[in-house]
């Protein structure tokens, strides 16, 4: 039986070329931008490498203070995140991370300009680098203040001409630090590990960033475990309200929530409610999904009409199988095994086609160290959305068709 | 084996009713081979669609081996179609695409059965009818005399008591219709086959056991 439908359904395929190819055409291209787009949000929200822990990780990332005239959004600061933060319950360990930010290196007359991040011990514990050389800066580094320093191999490559460089020193923004580790670079999406060189926080110029409450820091919690980051979320958001701001007289609240990457994300999106952080996630997702719904609809609709002309074309076959006894479930059935194998076919172009996209999008450079590849949820992605393709473009004309008069059927199969 | 009670029969669009058959009432016993004639549009095609539960009468019962299949489901239905009748059409209605020994094997699809017993039966209808060797060719391949033979093979190959059969020589020369006859004939003939025919040709009429005239939806005699 499945070997009937599936020589009528190549033979139908391929009789019919040109509707076969406009239907794989839309199809692969289709469930291309699908699976690039899906390849983009694994990459930049997936569990990766540097953040396996991140189920059970929240970021505090952006904060928002507003008032009854205005409203305005930064990065924390340091004091908030070490006085109000520090001793959260569910918390097994906190850690603070300025912003990267560009810093300069001369060699040999020439300018070198790399992403410099500032942050604690802690951060090397909650995330997972791979270091080709060395190790990170530990608890007595950052309380000496040590210049010491992590870098990247592509910086590693630019200052040091890709020899080892463990022990060596150079120069950033005046300041000489000691290479003690050397690590794989990170993709510029992933923002919570990536930069190019990472020193301890206590070497900063000055120390006038540890009483501000809003100005370039982040905080990353771990929590001990996925329950209790819920409590994390609540207490911090309770103690905010005790938090004296900086300008009290134009602002009357401060929103910094303890949230999830994509809950910062979606709150960074337009057409949010940024103060009300809380049903963001829903709102991004369902957002997203309806868009992703309405794109894969469209072409949906003109393969359901393309299957309903091409289909009504085989009226005399419907007829005929019904008068031997078909019954209509097992009809729908063959003309789903149709559809379900030409949008499997398209599926597999597309997601070849998407191999070479995302190559080319990784080699373009637009993207700093990010390397996208289609990996198996990726895939998973593609599959499930070739399928539902099927099912939705499939589904009504094989069930209209299923419904045909035989006699009507016959009728039509004769003119 | 068929019986048809009171049966009428009316097409209703918005504004024009057609009455294609009315007060009609027919017995087929066993092993009958009888033939429906009458002027084109004269519901011969209708009452045979009717026999073979392609369609419900707006009046009247059917019965099939003496049960009235008003009640039946459209699966239970294409269950008795697939069993218990075959269907030769005038204009073959053969699936283009697929080859004659896939064409004959159509109504086992929907039989539980291997492959290979599919495939096995069909050869054995395709040599009834003589195109033994012609089961790898694809329709658009054969003569019309052959494509209809195919059409009987794939009548026959879920060996039902009933076939209905309509025009079955209409679109073929009078040589091709004589051995379409033949066949029709030696199936009612050896394997007790029930055969209902409609045609216009007197002469093939006269072949069968006995004839049934319809004019304007009515049956005259």
């Amino acid at each position: 039986m499945v070997r009937h439908y599936f020589v009528l359904a190549v033979k139908v395929l391929l009789r019919r070329k040109f509707f076969t190819f406009i239907s794989l055409f839309g199809i692969s291209f289709t469930l291309l931008v699908l699976t690039v787009v899906a390849a983009f949000f694994d990459h930049a929200f997936g569990p990766g490498q540097e953040e396996p822990r991140q189920n059970r990780t929240l970021y505090a990332e952006r904060t928002l203070m507003h008032g009854p005239h205005s409203t305005s959004g930064s990065s924390g600061g340091f004091k908030l995140f070490d006085q109000y933060a520090r001793d959260l319950p569910g918390l097994e360990r906190l850690s603070l991370h300025e912003n990267g930010h560009t810093v300069h290196t001369y060699l040999d007359g020439r300018k070198i300009s790399s992403s410099l991040k500032r942050t604690d011990d802690e951060y090397w514990r909650i995330l997972e680098f791979r270091f080709v050389e060395g190790t990170s800066f530990g608890t007595a580094d950052v309380a000496e203040a040590r210049f010491v320093a992590v870098i990247n191999v592509a910086t590693r490559d630019r200052i040091f001409g890709g020899q080892p460089a463990l022990g060596q020193t150079f120069e950033a923004d005046g300041q000489r630090f000691r290479v003690i580790g050397v690590v794989e670079n990170v993709s510029s999406l992933r923002t919570v590990p990536y930069a190019d060189i990472w020193v301890p926080y206590t070497t900063a110029k000055t120390d006038a960033f540890k009483r501000e409450i809003t100005g370039d820091w982040n905080a990353m919690a771990l929590a001990k475990d996925t329950a209790s980051m819920a409590a994390i979320h609540e207490e911090f958001n309770s103690r905010l309200l005790r938090v004296e701001l900086p300008d009290p007289k134009e602002y009357k609240a401060l929103v910094a929530p303890f949230e999830t990457r994509l809950a910062t994300f979606a709150r960074e999106m337009p057409l949010t409610d940024r103060k009300d952080p809380e049903s963001q996630v829903w709102r991004f997702v369902g957002l997203l999904t309806l868009l992703g719904l309405l794109f894969v609809l469209v072409p949906a609709v003109n393969l359901v009409n393309i299957n309903i002309s091409r289909i009504m074309e085989r009226a005399s076959e419907i007829g005929v199988r019904k008068a031997f006894g078909a019954p209509a479930r097992t009809l729908v059935g063959q003309f789903l095994v149709e559809n379900i194998l030409l949008t499997l076919i398209g599926g597999a172009v597309g997601f070849v086609l998407s191999i070479f996209v995302l190559q080319a999008i990784t080699d373009s450079g637009l993207f700093t160290y990010a390397r996208f590849t289609i990996n198996l949820r990726v895939f998973g992605w593609g599959m499930a959305f070739a399928v539902l393709f099927g099912l939705i473009s499939g589904v009504y004309p094989a069930w209209r068709m299923s419904r045909l008069n035989p006699v009507q059927a016959l009728k039509g199969g004769s003119r | 084996m068929i019986q048809l009670n009171e049966i009428e029969k009316v097409y209703r669009t918005d504004r024009i009713e057609t009455v294609a058959l009315a007060d009609v009432n027919l017995t087929v016993a066993e092993g009958e081979f009888i033939s429906v004639m009458g002027p084109s549009g004269c519901g011969k095609s209708t009452l045979l669609n009717l026999m073979g539960l392609l369609d419900a009468p707006t009046k009247g019962t059917v019965q099939i081996n003496g049960s009235p299949i008003a009640n039946y489901s459209d699966r239970a239905m294409a269950a008795l179609r697939n069993r218990d009748i075959g269907f030769i059409f005038q204009v073959f209605h053969l699936v283009t695409d697929l080859s004659v020994l896939d064409n004959v094997q159509i109504p086992l699809l929907y039989r539980r059965m291997s492959n290979a017993d599919r495939r096995k039966h069909a050869e054995a209808a395709l040599d009834r009818v003589g195109l033994s060797a012609r089961m790898h060719h694809f329709p658009s391949q054969l003569s019309g005399g052959q494509q209809q033979r195919v059409a009987i093979a794939r009548a026959i190959v879920g060996k039902p008591r009933i076939l209905l059969a309509d025009e079955p020589t209409g679109n073929l020369d009078s040589q091709m219709g004589d051995e379409i006859m033949n066949i029709l004939a030696t199936l009612n003939r050896e394997d007790r086959t029930t055969i209902v025919m409609v045609t216009h040709d007197q002469q093939k009429a006269a072949l069968t056991s006995r004839i049934v005239r319809l004019f304007d939806g009515r049956q005259v005699n």
